[in-house]
C-alpha cells in the first residue's frame, strides 16, 4: 500500500489533526497579540523596560521546545491547556518585537501634530500609532505564525491536540509499514498550513492596511 | 507709534521652562503680549528657545512656572488636550496622518469636538477652496500623493479646521522650495486679512520675519526677548549687538518690502495717450515719451513721436507690490522708472528711482520715528481683500 492510497484510507483522522493543529496555533497567536501589543504599546517609549521586556520574551525563546512543554505540565497537567501557553510564549518576541519597532518607526512629527491638536494619549496610540504601526505587526504575526506551526507538533508529547499525534504515532511504531507515512503525513499537513497561512495573512494584511500607508 | 495695539489675546507672564539637570534655563521669566488679530514672529538663531516659548502657549512643554493666558482666561492649570483642541496647529514637516485621507486629515479636530458629519464635510471643502485646493480632487486623496507644498496647505487647513481664535506655526513653510515658500506666504497672508486670527509664527528667517509679520520678537539665547517690535522699527532701529547683527546687511533694502505701492505717493506728470484718440496727446519733444493706454486706462507701451510702433512695456505693478518690488523691476529693465496701476490694472502713475530714495530717508531713517511707514502698511493691510 502506497502513501496516497494509504492516506485515502486515513483522511478523516489526517483532516481532523489538521483542524486541531490550526484551532491550536490561532488559540496561541491571539493569547500571543493579546499580551504582547499592550506590553509593547507600554514600553516602547523608554529604553530600559523596552529591553527587558524584549529580553525576557527573548530569552522564553530560547528555552528548547521540548523542554518547555514538559515543564508546564507540572502547573497546568496534561492536554491542550500546556500547548497553549507554551505557543503563546514562544509568539511573544516576534509579536512584540514587531509591534516596538512599528511603533518607534512612526514619524514623531505626526504624534507631535496629533498631541497638538488636542489627541489624548490613548487616542492617538488607537488611532495614529497603532494603524501606522500595523503593517509591520502583521509581519510579526506571519513569523510567529511560522514558529508556532512547526512548534505545535510538540504539543503531542504532553497529550494535546493536533498534527503532531500523527508524528509522533509514526516515531512510536518505527519499523512497521505505515511509520514514515504517518511521519509524512503530519509533516506534509504542517508545510501546507504553513503556505495556507502566509496567503491569508497576505491577503489579511492587503485588506487591512490604509490606503495612505501601502507599500 | 500711531496707534494704540488692539487687545491682547495671548499674555504670557513670567514664563519660565527649566529642564532638570541643565544649568541655564531653556525659557527664562519671559513676559510677551501678543495682540488679538496679528502675526507675531518669533525669530532667532536656532537654540533660542523660540519653539520652546511657542510649545509653551498649548502647553506640549508644561511651564516650570508663570502663567499662560489666552483670550483673559488663565490656562495654565486647565486640561492640556481640551486646552489644544481650542488653538490650531501647524509644523514645519506637516504632521499630516499619512494613514488618512485629505478631508480626515482636515476633520481631526472637528470630530473630537464632536460636530456632525454634514457640518464637517461642509467646513473640508471650504477650507480646502481657502488654501486653493480643489476639495473634489484632493479630499479623498492621501498625503504620500501630495506636493510638498500642498501638504503644506492641508497642514494649514487642518489647523484651521476648528476655526480657533489662535493658531501656532513652527516654520510652516521652512521645509518648501523658495518658490512655492513665497506663494504660500503670499496666500496665506491674504487668507489672514480675511479670518484674522491671533497668529504665533515661529522661524529663523529674518526676511520671512519681516514679510510675515505685524510683529516681531527677536530671541537671544534662553528665551530672552531682545526686541519686540514692528518690523519697521526693527528694521529701522535696531537693538545693539545681537540683535543688529541677526538681522545682518541690507536693512535698507528689506525695508523698502515694508512698503506697498498702494501707500506711495506716485508722480503722473507722465504724458499719457489713449489709443485710437489721435495723435493729439502725443509729447512733441524729441526723445521723451509717453504712456500709451486702452479706453479704461490700462497700460499698453511706450509711444515715441514720429514712430508708429509703440515700444512694449516690459512690466507695470499693482497696489499690492512693494517698492522691493519696484527696485527690482528698474533694476530688471534697467529703467529708472517703473509704471504702477491700480486694483483693477488702471494707470495710476509711476514711481521713480529718486521717489525710492527719498521714502527711505524719509522715514526709519536712523534717529528717526518708524512709525509712520507701519502705519501706512496696517491700512494696506485690509486693502484689497477681494
Amino acid at each position: 500500500m502506497g502513501f496516497w492510497e494509504f492516506t485515502a484510507d486515513t483522511y478523516p483522522e489526517v483532516l481532523g489533526a489538521t483542524a486541531e493543529h490550526v484551532v491550536l496555533v490561532l488559540q496561541g497567536l491571539a493569547a500571543a497579540l493579546i499580551v504582547a501589543v499592550p506590553v509593547a504599546a507600554l514600553t516602547y517609549r523608554s529604553r530600559l523596560p523596552r529591553g527587558a521586556a524584549l529580553g525576557i520574551a527573548g530569552i522564553v525563546l530560547t528555552i528548547p521546545s521540548y523542554a518547555l512543554f514538559g515543564l508546564l505540565i507540572a502547573p497546568l497537567g496534561l492536554g491542550t491547556a500546556p500547548a497553549v501557553v507554551a505557543l503563546t510564549l514562544y509568539a511573544l518576541l516576534p509579536i512584540m518585537r514587531n509591534t516596538v519597532v512599528g511603533l518607534r518607526s512612526v514619524d514623531p512629527a505626526v504624534v507631535e501634530a496629533g498631541r497638538g491638536m488636542g489627541l489624548s494619549r490613548g487616542q492617538i496610540l488607537r488611532t495614529i500609532e497603532l494603524p501606522l504601526a500595523w503593517p509591520v505587526i502583521i509581519t510579526g504575526l506571519r513569523v510567529a505564525t511560522q514558529i508556532l506551526l512547526g512548534i505545535a507538533a510538540i504539543a503531542a508529547a504532553v497529550n494535546g491536540p493536533g498534527l503532531g499525534n500523527l508524528i509522533l504515532e509514526g516515531l512510536s511504531s518505527a519499523g512497521t509499514p505505515f511509520a514514515v507515512y504517518l511521519t509524512l503525513q503530519g509533516t506534509l499537513g504542517i508545510v501546507v498550513l504553513a503556505v495556507l497561512f502566509d496567503l491569508c495573512f497576505a491577503v489579511l494584511a492587503r485588506f487591512t492596511t490604509s490606503r495612505g500607508i501601502r507599500a | 507709534m500711531p496707534e494704540s495695539p488692539p487687545r491682547p489675546m495671548i499674555r504670557l507672564t513670567g514664563l519660565t521652562k527649566h529642564y532638570p539637570g541643565q544649568a541655564e534655563p531653556a525659557v527664562d521669566h519671559l513676559d510677551l503680549e501678543v495682540p488679538e488679530g496679528e502675526i507675531v514672529v518669533f525669530v532667532g538663531p536656532s537654540g533660542c528657545g523660540k519653539t520652546t516659548t511657542m510649545k509653551l502657549v498649548n502647553r506640549l512643554i508644561e511651564p516650570t512656572s508663570g502663567r499662560i493666558e489666552i483670550d483673559g482666561r488663565d490656562v495654565t492649570g486647565v486640561d492640556p488636550d481640551r486646552l489644544r483642541r481650542g488653538i490650531g496647529y501647524a509644523i514645519q514637516q506637516t504632521g499630516l496622518f499619512p494613514h488618512r485621507t485629505v478631508a480626515d486629515n482636515i476633520a481631526t479636530v472637528p470630530r473630537l469636538l464632536g460636530w456632525g458629519r454634514e457640518r464637517i464635510a461642509a467646513r473640508v471643502d471650504e477650507l480646502l477652496a481657502k488654501v486653493g485646493l480643489d476639495p473634489q480632487t484632493y479630499r479623498d486623496r492621501h498625503p504620500g500623493r501630495l506636493s510638498g507644498g500642498q501638504q503644506q496647505r492641508v497642514g494649514v487647513a487642518r489647523a484651521l479646521a476648528a476655526d480657533p481664535p489662535v493658531l501656532l506655526m513652527d516654520e510652516p513653510f521652512g521645509a518648501i522650495d523658495p518658490l512655492t515658500r513665497e506663494a504660500l506666504q503670499e496666500e496665506f497672508l491674504r487668507l489672514q486679512r480675511d479670518i484674522r486670527k491671533t497668529i504665533v509664527f515661529v522661524t529663523h528667517d529674518i526676511d520671512e520675519a519681516v514679510k510675515m509679520g505685524d510683529r516681531i520678537a527677536i530671541f537671544g539665547e534662553c528665551g530672552r526677548v531682545l526686541q519686540y517690535d514692528t518690523p519697521a522699527r526693527i528694521l529701522g532701529e535696531p537693538a545693539e549687538g545681537f540683535v543688529a547683527d541677526f538681522i545682518g546687511n541690507g536693512t535698507n533694502v528689506r525695508r523698502l518690502s515694508l512698503t506697498r505701492l498702494c501707500e506711495v505717493e506716485v508722480s503722473d506728470d507722465r504724458p499719457v495717450v489713449v489709443r485710437g484718440s489721435g495723435d493729439g496727446g502725443c509729447p512733441t519733444a524729441p526723445g521723451s515719451f509717453a504712456l500709451l493706454v486702452d479706453r479704461d486706462r490700462r497700460p499698453l507701451g511706450w509711444a515715441e513721436p514720429g514712430q508708429d510702433r509703440p515700444l512694449p512695456l516690459i512690466s507695470h505693478l499693482g497696489p499690492e507690490h512693494t517698492l522691493h518690488d519696484a527696485l527690482d523691476a528698474m533694476l530688471a529693465n534697467n529703467s529708472d522708472t517703473v509704471v504702477v496701476t491700480d486694483q483693477d490694472g488702471r494707470y495710476r502713475g509711476t514711481v521713480e528711482m529718486a521717489t525710492i530714495q527719498t521714502h527711505l530717508h524719509r522715514v526709519g531713517g536712523p534717529g528717526n520715528e518708524g512709525g509712520p511707514v507701519r502705519g501706512g502698511e496696517r491700512a494696506d493691510r485690509s486693502i484689497g481683500t477681494s
